[in-house]
């Protein structure tokens, strides 16, 4: 009985402690990605708080993978845990066509024209802005000047993939670990996928044809696949295929790579000092282009976004009016200093000349987001949205596969005819199911 | 050489086996630790360091992002409370079938451990949207709730082994004098089997603290285990091995500690039935 009596006491004390989830009135949640400005802006919530007494801001914080499926799954069942969600370009427009986002209408004071007209038509769907940009990006190149200049070799804008190639073989010293250039080779359709969708535009591929069948068997990607492999294997740091933005920002920081494209949001870290070995050797161009520049430097923005399950849309739309607003900038500006500010938003930021002497690379990146259009990303003619993806519920399933495909090649497991053999069928199936044709 | 020498020998090499697959299991342990000391330059560093400037930085920084007391608290409470769940619900399951086997009682046995080979995204949408209208996401009791349910299996296993080596004779003997069946099993199976119901419980804490698929799926702001809060320190775009370091080398702390305390009766319980 004494033992009886001492678990059901544990039982006791342990069931105490659980409580229901109670609803506070004003208590909005956010679920957001651990990203260097999320985190920022999470630091900086108790102004907002002080400034509108009665509302509480809770923060939920998830990897970029488990708060799609997260928002996901709480948007489709109307779960309402989520007040304010983060979401991307993609999720947007294919979100507010099915009425699960509320639409955003703002006052004179936000200044709506500010956002970069890039950034506002990749977030709206029929002309109705559904998210509100954070931060936005675009890719560029990021190269060593110094080992180029001892190279003898520049990087202009939008250089020819060739050219590329040359400045890599130049860079590349395999016995002191020097690899010429760094790029994404980790399957997924926002990791290896983003980058070699960008490379494919420029070499005239495009992901579908006018009549949605897939167009991943043209020479166009052939040439493109072909050319990404025997270039990092060439000149790329072994292990490519397990790398992706984070273990290449890693290599660059440590010295390692010569050359990396990728989003611009990483030439705030790479020109970090206390991030980075090789802060101040850093330059930037834009993307390389092979027969068109059209679609060859990619475009996205983490946004936040108010579902339209929420019963607290008031002080949800508060706290993302705050939170994209240009005086949240200057907020950011003033307690961290200008090169700490979420870019790739509004032109207001750009033209700061505060923020233009803090950051090295504004130039470069304003001119790759503004260059960047997602209606017009490819040499013919499509019918998707998306410089790097195909805005259509689709894509998340056939981007990964295909992604498996190129990683696969880039491992050497498969050649690349059969990669992109295998690719061509996983999307013909999918987009069959999905009936498109 | 003797055969004594031969028998040294091979104990020799024993201990130096033993010993190297303990510091195999350790070193990532070893290595977490010692990256949530540095700072990301350092951590990220081709050759890795073992020599550095060590610093608290990522300490203070998780400290101030996020309420640590908060995720520890769940931890311990879905922890306890799946456990005890789980205990109550195995120990009279566990006790029909030890001591009133049927033809099925094994076949039931191995379903049961079976649905443990069910992965669980597989049940993910059901159990989200059962939580869903019930009004339980994220809330301690949807965590001690399924918590119990994927333990049970495993406890229910150990336990009726345990339970089958209690000789039949001595119930018989209780029942010759007349007791309950509630006296017989709080009374004579449970003070009999007291070490294999510890050390099953002690397990089940282990598995349920380090449970993260249906803490990071089901809970958001207010339940959040200390596994949440882990994978809420990984970043799609830039550097977090130090700081994540430190918040699993924290997550990970209490429960080692714990199973430091209860070393003893955690090894009975995984090594039992293993020489009978």
């Amino acid at each position: 009985m004494k033992y009886l009596r001492t678990t059901a006491l544990g039982m006791m004390l342990s069931m105490s402690a659980i409580s229901f989830k109670v609803a506070v009135a004003d208590e909005i949640t956010i679920a957001t990605v651990n990203n260097g400005h999320m985190i920022e802006m999470q630091k900086l919530t108790p102004k907002f708080e002080e400034a509108n007494p009665g509302i509480t801001v809770k923060w939920v914080t998830l990897d970029e993978g488990t708060l799609r499926s997260r928002v996901t799954t709480d948007i489709t069942t109307k779960g309402g845990q989520f007040d304010v969600m983060t979401i991307g370009m993609y999720e947007a427009p294919i979100w507010g066509s099915r009425d699960w986002l509320e639409p955003l209408e703002f006052g004179a004071e936000y200044d709506v024209d500010d956002i970069l007209p890039a950034m506002r038509d990749g977030l709206s769907h029929d002309g109705k802005l559904y998210a509100a940009p954070f931060y936005g990006e675009s890719s560029m190149i990021m190269y060593r000047k110094d080992l180029l200049d001892a190279a003898g070799m520049t990087m202009p804008d939008n250089p020819s993939w060739g050219h590329v190639k040359d400045a890599a073989a130049a860079m590349t010293d395999r016995d002191a670990g020097q690899y010429g250039i760094c790029l994404r080779g980790k399957p997924g359709w926002g990791d290896n996928m983003a980058f070699l969708t960008t490379m494919a535009n420029s070499f005239g591929g495009k992901w579908f044809n006018e009549d949605w069948t897939p167009d991943l068997d043209s020479p166009a990607w052939n040439h493109a696949v072909n050319f990404y492999v025997d270039l990092l294997t060439a000149y790329g740091p072994p292990g490519s295929a397990g790398n992706s933005f984070n273990e290449i920002l890693a290599l660059m920081n440590e010295g390692k790579c010569g050359m990396w494209i990728d989003a611009t949001i990483a030439a705030s870290f790479v020109t970090n000092p206390s991030q980075s070995k090789v802060a101040d050797k850093m330059a930037f161009a834009q993307s390389p282009q092979a027969i068109t520049t059209r679609g060859a430097n990619w475009l996205w923005a983490w946004a936040l976004a108010v579902p339209s399950g929420t019963q607290k849309k008031a002080d949800a739309m508060k706290f993302m009016e705050w939170a994209t607003s240009k005086e949240y900038i200057e907020l950011v500006a003033e307690t961290n200093g200008w090169a700490a500010v979420p870019t790739g938003t509004r032109q207001s930021t750009y033209d700061n000349p505060k923020f233009k002497e803090a950051a090295t690379f504004d130039e470069a990146e304003l001119k790759a987001i503004l260059s960047a259009d997602p209606s017009n990303s490819t040499q013919d003619k499509t019918p998707y949205i998306g410089v790097q993806f195909a805005a259509i519920p689709e894509f998340q399933a056939i981007g990964t596969a295909v992604g498996q495909q190129m990683t696969a090649a880039l491992a050497g497991d498969i050649s690349v005819e059969e990669a992109l053999e295998n690719a061509q069928a996983a999307a013909d199936r999918e987009m069959r199911k999905a009936g498109y044709y | 050489m003797t055969d004594k020498q031969i028998l040294e020998w091979k104990n020799r090499f024993a201990v130096i086996g033993a010993w190297l697959v303990a510091i195999l299991f350790f070193f990532p342990i070893f290595w977490m630790v010692l990256t949530s000391f540095k700072t990301e330059l350092q951590a990220i560093a081709i050759p890795p360091l073992l020599v550095f400037e060590p610093t608290l930085d990522n300490y203070t920084l998780i400290q101030e992002r996020t309420d640590y007391t908060q995720y520890a608290w769940s931890s311990v409470v879905t922890s306890l409370g799946g456990t005890a769940l789980a205990m109550l619900i195995a120990i009279p399951s566990a006790y029909a079938m030890a001591f009133s086997p049927t033809r099925r009682t094994k076949d039931i046995l191995l379903w049961m451990l079976s649905t443990k080979m069910l992965p669980a995204v597989g049940v993910l949408l059901p159990i989200y949207l059962l939580s869903q209208k019930l009004g339980l996401l994220d809330t301690k009791i949807v965590l001690v709730v399924i918590y119990a349910l994927i333990n049970l299996p495993i406890i229910m296993m150990i336990l009726f082994n345990y339970f089958r080596e209690i000789p039949k004779e001595i119930l018989e003997a209780s029942r010759m004098d007349g007791t309950s069946t509630w006296n017989e099993i709080t009374q004579i199976v449970m003070p009999l089997a007291w070490g294999g119901i510890a050390s099953t419980a002690l397990l089940s804490v282990v598995l349920c603290w380090n449970e993260a698929f249906w803490a990071i799926n089901l809970t958001s702001s207010e339940a959040g285990t200390l596994a949440a809060l882990v994978a809420s320190f990984s970043s799609p775009e830039g550097l977090f091995w130090s700081k994540l370091s430190a918040v699993a080398t924290l997550a990970c702390a209490p429960i080692v500690v714990f199973g430091w305390l209860c070393q003893k009766q955690l090894v009975q319980g995984l090594t039992f039935g293993a020489v009978k």
